[in-house]
């Protein structure tokens, strides 16, 4: 037993609703938000460092031991993104500050980030699939209110999609967990992963997984991913990246959750089929990438790519692809949400959104400009930054288990995403500034900190890679002996 | 449109007081039989939406002078709160306790901290769906 582990999520919680309470007074709704936050990110390093000396944690919820009682399971993957959740949502939270309008601080956009961050923290901590079933709605019923806050007339288009995929989903989730509770009997993770070992995952239980596979890849924009560029081109800059940076990641984490600890038994057509739909995920990312000329669209496309990249390692299944999926989860995270409010600062400081439009951007704006390149070469994988390692080691894994075409289209990708950013690059951020000194928009500091703290982000993960190597092969480690995790889970008291 | 609701309003201002003293009832017997928080919330909710539609927003304003908004927040407050209360007591969160006390009226009385719990999702119900209606209504 070990309660802080529930804390990650009812911290946010808490915060969400004192908020609501202090809807007028926007002052201490701030100091509030960047306290709580803060608190949040400390929990996260302790409760990190704690599992590192006492392996996998778990809190059964009113003392109802598992298989019975719903509980939270605190391994390394989760945690590290649960920590990167934290930390990103305070930088974009600053970013909010400054952005976001009065308006929607008065109608209570504060408390929805916290509910949103209270879904995905959620996600990433429960060891229970309905509990997860449970989190995945608050987190998307949080999402519900910050695509349409605002009321513009593209987002409440974007918005009636939006709401009828995830519902048509979460729908698929909810007769996916009824297949397997009629089946099997448990909705216990690790008790699910015992008992299907026992009987054997035959057809009827590889067909439920599919299901699963469908119902995550429709929320990670795993091959199912038509509705993601649309979506999250509609909300305010700092929602987007909110989405970009952590909506799909609880989808892939539960792609690896479930894959990994529970229906592992048919690599041959589960694993394949996901490498299938990571190929193709990454070969029309790319082509969607390159082929627009609207910013907001190319940043969606290469969430999309990035997806694909990373679902990689789960494909080959190999302790060096997971942990080069989770780094690159990890780099993914920062990055996404620094390339979306670049892009979203861009839109702001032109008025326009096509990259056409745009030129000459880092003649007024240079420090926007040169965290826009680092972006870029972060992306493509360049050493010092964050993107080389995990790039390293899904090289590594896709080799050991012998997927070449995995490594060459993964690779490819990378190659399409340095195209597409450096279209952008040369089109908005070279050439004659089209913007004259008497209409030159300033950019806000509280725009450009967080950027450049998130920039700082992705140096110091590249540089300080040693520091959080230790926990990324505990991870791995989990991910690829689902027995870790049952035994933490069903026989430790 | 002004139309002679006399008999709806009537009938109204005794039927809210069986609404409300069922919804209590439901909620009380949820510990053992069918009722609970979130089924006593919803008819407590559907006495005031009663109200609501039989007498215009405003005069029931007048009478019932909160914000629903913050009354579902409470509500959520109170849930979690009575489920985080039990990690200041070092026990699982979301861990419930009951005990025996003798009361003057009732006698011999189980009390559980789960009836706080319980209360939480009952005003979060309440509040929620007063605050859907009322907004759906602000629309038309």
């Amino acid at each position: 037993m070990n309660n802080s582990i529930v804390l990650p999520m009812i911290i946010p919680l808490i915060t969400g609703i004192l908020l609501v309470f202090f809807r007028s007074h926007i002052r201490l709704q701030r100091i509030v938000s960047v306290v709580s936050i803060v608190c949040t990110v400390a929990i996260s390093v302790y409760i990190l460092q704690l599992i590192q000396q006492e392996g996998i944690l778990r809190l059964d919820f009113g003392g109802w031991l598992p298989p019975y009682g719903i509980l939270f399971v605190a391994d390394s993957f989760s945690m590290l993104l649960v920590l990167t959740t934290s930390i990103i949502t305070g930088i974009l939270l600053l970013y909010a500050f400054a952005s976001i309008g009065v308006t929607h601080e008065k109608m209570f956009f504060y408390p929805f980030v916290f509910f949103l961050i209270t879904g995905v923290n959620g996600s990433f901590l429960t060891g229970d699939l309905f509990n997860l079933f449970v989190c995945f709605e608050v987190m998307l019923l949080a999402s519900y209110v910050l695509i349409t806050l605002g009321g513009r007339k593209v987002q409440l288009v974007e918005s009636i999609k939006y709401i009828s995929i995830n519902v048509l989903s979460s729908w698929f989730f909810l007769v996916a967990i009824a297949y397997l509770y009629g089946t099997i009997g448990t909705l216990n993770m690790a008790h699910l992963s015992v008992r299907i070992a026992e009987v054997g995952q035959g057809p009827l239980l590889t067909v439920i997984s599919l299901i699963f596979l469908i119902v995550f890849s429709l929320k990670a924009g795993l091959l199912l991913y038509f509705w993601l560029p649309g979506s999250y081109s509609a909300p305010p800059t700092v929602v987007a990246a909110l989405f970009g940076a952590l909506l799909t990641k609880v989808g892939v984490y539960a792609l690896f959750r479930t894959f990994t600890l529970i229906f592992y038994h048919e690599p041959g057509i589960t694993h394949k089929l996901i490498g299938v739909m990571a190929i193709v995920t990454m070969v029309f990312g790319s082509v969607g990438a390159i082929a627009y000329q609207d910013v907001r669209q190319i940043v969606a496309y290469n969430v999309v790519i990035a997806v694909g990249f990373i679902l990689v390692g789960l494909a080959v299944s190999t302790e060096a692809g997971f942990q080069g999926s989770i780094y690159y989860l990890v780099h993914d995270m920062i990055i996404k949400a620094l390339l979306y409010l670049i892009a979203g600062t861009m839109i702001y400081l032109t008025g326009k959104t096509r990259i056409d439009e745009m030129s000459g951007l880092i003649r007024n704006y240079p420090l926007l400009g040169w965290l826009f390149f680092i972006t870029l070469l972060s992306l493509a994988g360049i050493p010092p930054l964050s993107g080389f390692i995990g790039k390293v080691y899904m090289g590594q894994g896709t080799i050991e288990a012998g997927a070449f075409l995995l490594l060459a289209v993964a690779f490819l990708s990378s190659i399409f995403v340095l195209y597409s950013l450096l279209r952008i690059f040369l089109n908005s951020f070279w050439g004659e500034t089209i913007i004259n000194e008497d209409d030159d928009v300033p950019l806000k500091k509280g725009m450009l900190v967080p950027c450049v703290l998130l920039g700082i982000l992705t140096f110091a993960l590249g540089i300080g890679v040693e520091g959080i190597a230790v926990y990324v092969q505990d991870a791995a480690e989990t991910l690829m002996n689902p027995q870790i995790y049952i035994e933490a889970v069903l026989y430790e008291r | 449109m002004k139309i002679n609701d006399v008999i709806l309003q009537t009938v109204t201002k005794i039927v809210v007081f069986i609404i409300l003293t069922f919804g209590v009832e439901l909620f009380l017997s949820g510990h053992n039989n069918p009722g609970g928080g979130f089924i006593g919330g919803l008819v407590l909710s559907s006495a005031f939406v009663l109200l609501y539609l039989v007498y215009d927003i405003e005069t029931v304003q007048k009478g019932i002078p909160f914000d629903f908004k913050k009354i579902a927040a409470i509500g959520v407050l109170l849930a979690v709160g009575s489920g985080t209360g039990s990690m200041l007591f070092g026990s699982e969160f979301l861990t419930h306790t009951f005990s025996e006390f003798t009361l003057p009226v009732f006698g011999a009385t189980e009390l559980g901290t789960v009836v706080l719990f319980e209360a939480g999702v009952a005003l979060t119900v309440v509040g929620v769906v007063v605050t859907i209606i009322l907004s759906i209504s602000e629309d038309v």
